[in-house]
């Protein structure tokens, strides 16, 4: 997994509540075998019409978002399947970091096992970079989120703080491989094994 | 004494192998349900990483999601894309040794349906899916759980996932349900009540008589329903009603065992006293038929209501979700649910796929027509499911009446095999999810319990089944 430290970027508004992973990646494009390739297919619905041409009025169709990697969204986020497709097309996409008021579970554990860092912030802090990114990201443009320093640091040179958990920052800090970290616990799972054998046979019939 | 715990509580201790100071835990997984869809990427990461399996005896995998419904199935599947996924996962199961049931076979269907069917869904276990619907087997009193496919190539490498500990909400019922209300019917009154993030972070127990009088049958399409209210998990406690359920199973403990599995599973209740996060609390008596009107679960009312109105509500937020709904799907504020037009019917999904759906819809259609400007579409949720209603005659009564009788998979829930709707097609539907184009790029998804359907069916429009 990439590490993640400190990402420069712009920031694309998304305002919008309980989007779902289905519209984030539909259907049709959960029938590959690969996780490459689906940043074309981001939002398929809100971006394309009919015909499959751009719908000129979605964000990601406009400038300066088609570059985005930072994504501003609303609440309960990703709710929905558990697909991991729409986190690897949000990635394929360019984004890096979704920051919203709240994340579906699944979604959100999705999003760190592929080096995307969700960043939870009260509704007032996610309206105010909302307003910052719909306004075209002035002043240069770019948002800067740092890790590290758990800061947001909009174009205006406004900091926003936030927290994270400790051990999913460490990991994106430091671009860890989870299952690479649990089989370093395999004699622990063999311990379990054999015990849980032992008082309840049946699961092992 | 130890201090009382809740059912999520005793199944999480039991399952924790390594637990680090701050609570990030390594929790060992009895079961893994594997499909097509969400493993390729999966399997691939094992052979790239010069992985095995850590144990290939508690997986097990089957087509469901892209597989065609019609008879001819087995002879071709057109879309490339579903044929290449579908002989990926034979050969994944093949190369790493996962017990895999074909097509072909009368056991394959729903992941979620036959993981009971086979015995394999017992109370106690951890179940893990990369299907969101996994929270089905929560019905056992098993901790079931939905996952992504990073997390699934990690049980698969290792058997555990690295997790931490959810809170624990209990949704508690008073009284019982009145006459013609089901199981659907219920959650979709939970869901209108926690809302569709109200169980973000929690695990869900659910508590109150109604629930140990609803069959399994319907305690599975409770817990079903549950990620639809934000939860990855529902949990009901074990009792005769489920023993009796899961004895005689091809996979069930045999002999001894089953004594030593019952016991055990006996003990699988919250504790006297035991502490819940939060609660909500409500009256089963006042649950009449539901049904969705907009584009999130949460989007439902009692079939009596009328469509809501953008500016019935305050949150800004919440009074353009109910706008753009509105426009979706194509509804004007204030009309009656019961003069919303449909054009198809699905009866089928992990939600209510089974015999005892099957059952409440034919009781309804029983020598009546469907709607002649309805397509009716009814999907065994597996082989042995739609074997079992054959037997029963159920089948003729679907087809007489003028349904598609097919084969099972997931089908229309999700429209990755050619079963979809058109754009702007309104689809009366069984199935969890009425989000835009879920069904298909445009269609219009209306979630109801199965004597809904059948009722929507015969009159084509959305129609309270008591009346029908």
């Amino acid at each position: 997994m990439e590490k993640f430290t400190v990402l420069k970027g712009v920031a694309a508004p998304l305002p919008l509540v309980n989007v779902d992973t289905d519209a984030i990646m539909p259907k049709q494009f959960l029938k590959t075998i690969k996780r490459t390739g689906l940043g074309s297919a981001v939002m398929f619905d809100m971006r394309y019409d009919d015909s499959g041409a751009e719908k000129p009025d979605f964000v990601l169709n406009q400038q300066p978002y088609r570059n985005a990697k930072i994504l501003i969204a609303g609440a309960n986020f990703g709710c929905g399947s558990s697909r991991e497709h729409a986190p690897w097309g949000l990635l394929d996409f360019g984004f890096r970091c979704i920051v919203a008021p709240s994340f579906a579970d699944i979604f959100y554990n999705n999003c760190f096992k592929n080096g995307i860092l969700c960043i939870t912030l009260p509704q007032a802090d996610v309206d105010q970079l909302t307003a910052k990114a719909q306004g075209g990201n002035t002043k240069g443009g770019e948002f800067v989120v740092d890790l590290a320093a758990k800061t947001i640091i909009a174009p205006d040179g406004v900091v926003t703080k936030f927290d994270i958990d400790d051990t999913r920052r460490h990991n994106l800090l430091n671009g860890l491989d989870d299952i690479g970290l649990t089989l370093q616990q395999l004699d622990k799972i063999k311990t379990f094994e054999a015990k849980q054998k032992a008082e309840q046979p049946w699961l092992y019939a | 004494m130890a201090a009382p715990r809740t059912l999520y509580d005793k199944l999480w201790d039991s399952h924790v192998v390594h637990s680090d100071a701050v609570g990030n835990c390594l929790v060992y997984i009895d079961l893994h349900l594997t499909h097509e869809v969400t493993t390729p990427q999966a399997f691939e990461g094992l052979r790239m990483a010069g992985r095995k399996m850590h144990r290939t005896d508690k997986t097990i995998a089957v087509p469901d999601h892209n597989v065609p419904t019609t008879s001819d199935r087995l002879e071709k599947i057109k879309d490339p894309e579903s044929r290449l996924q579908l002989e990926t996962l034979e050969i994944n199961a093949r190369d790493f040794g996962v017990p895999y049931i074909p097509m072909s076979d009368i056991r394959q269907g729903i992941v979620h349906i036959i993981g009971p069917e086979q015995g394999l869904t017992q109370p106690g276990k951890t179940i893990v899916c990369g299907d969101s619907h996994t929270a089905t087997h929560g019905a056992f009193g098993a901790l079931a759980f939905g996952i992504g496919t990073s997390d699934v190539e990690h049980v698969l490498a290792t058997q555990t996932l690295q997790m931490q500990k959810s809170k624990n909400l209990r949704v508690l019922l008073d009284g019982a349900l009145p006459t013609g209300v089901t199981g659907k019917d219920l959650i979709l009154a939970i869901i209108g009540k926690l809302g569709t993030a109200g169980g973000t972070g929690h695990v869900v127990e659910y508590v109150g008589q109604v629930f140990r009088d609803l069959s399994m049958e319907a305690r599975m399409t409770v817990c079903n329903m549950t990620i639809e209210a934000g939860a990855r998990a529902g949990l009901m406690a074990p009792d005769e009603k489920t023993f009796a359920y899961v004895m005689g199973k091809p996979h069930a403990p045999k002999g001894a065992q089953w004594e030593q599995a019952v016991a055990y599973w006996k003990t699988l209740k919250s504790d006297e006293g035991a502490k819940f996060d939060t609660e909500i609390r409500m009256n089963a008596a006042d649950i009449v038929p539901h049904v969705t009107w907009g584009t999130s679960p949460e989007d439902v009312l009692p079939i009596s209501a009328n469509v809501p109105d953008p500016n019935d509500f305050t949150d800004a937020n919440k009074k353009a979700a109910v706008q753009r709904a509105l426009d979706y799907m194509g509804l004007m504020a204030g009309m009656p649910l019961e003069k919303v037009r449909v054009d198809k019917v699905f009866v089928g999904s992990c939600t209510n796929g089974r015999i005892e759906d099957l059952r409440a819809a034919a009781a309804v259609l029983k020598g009546k027509k469907v709607a002649g400007h309805v397509g009716m579409l009814v999907v065994p949720g597996s082989g042995l499911v739609k074997h079992q209603a054959e037997e029963e005659g159920l089948d003729q009564i679907f087809v007489a009446a003028g349904a598609e009788w097919r084969e099972p998979g997931c089908s229309m829930c999700l429209g990755m095999n050619p079963d979809i709707l058109q754009p702007g097609e309104r689809c009366a539907s069984t199935s969890n999810r009425n989000f835009e184009g879920r069904q298909g790029r445009g269609g219009r998804t209306h979630l109801l319990s199965p004597g809904m359907a059948a009722a929507a069916a015969i009159t084509g429009y959305l129609t309270d089944v008591r009346k029908v």
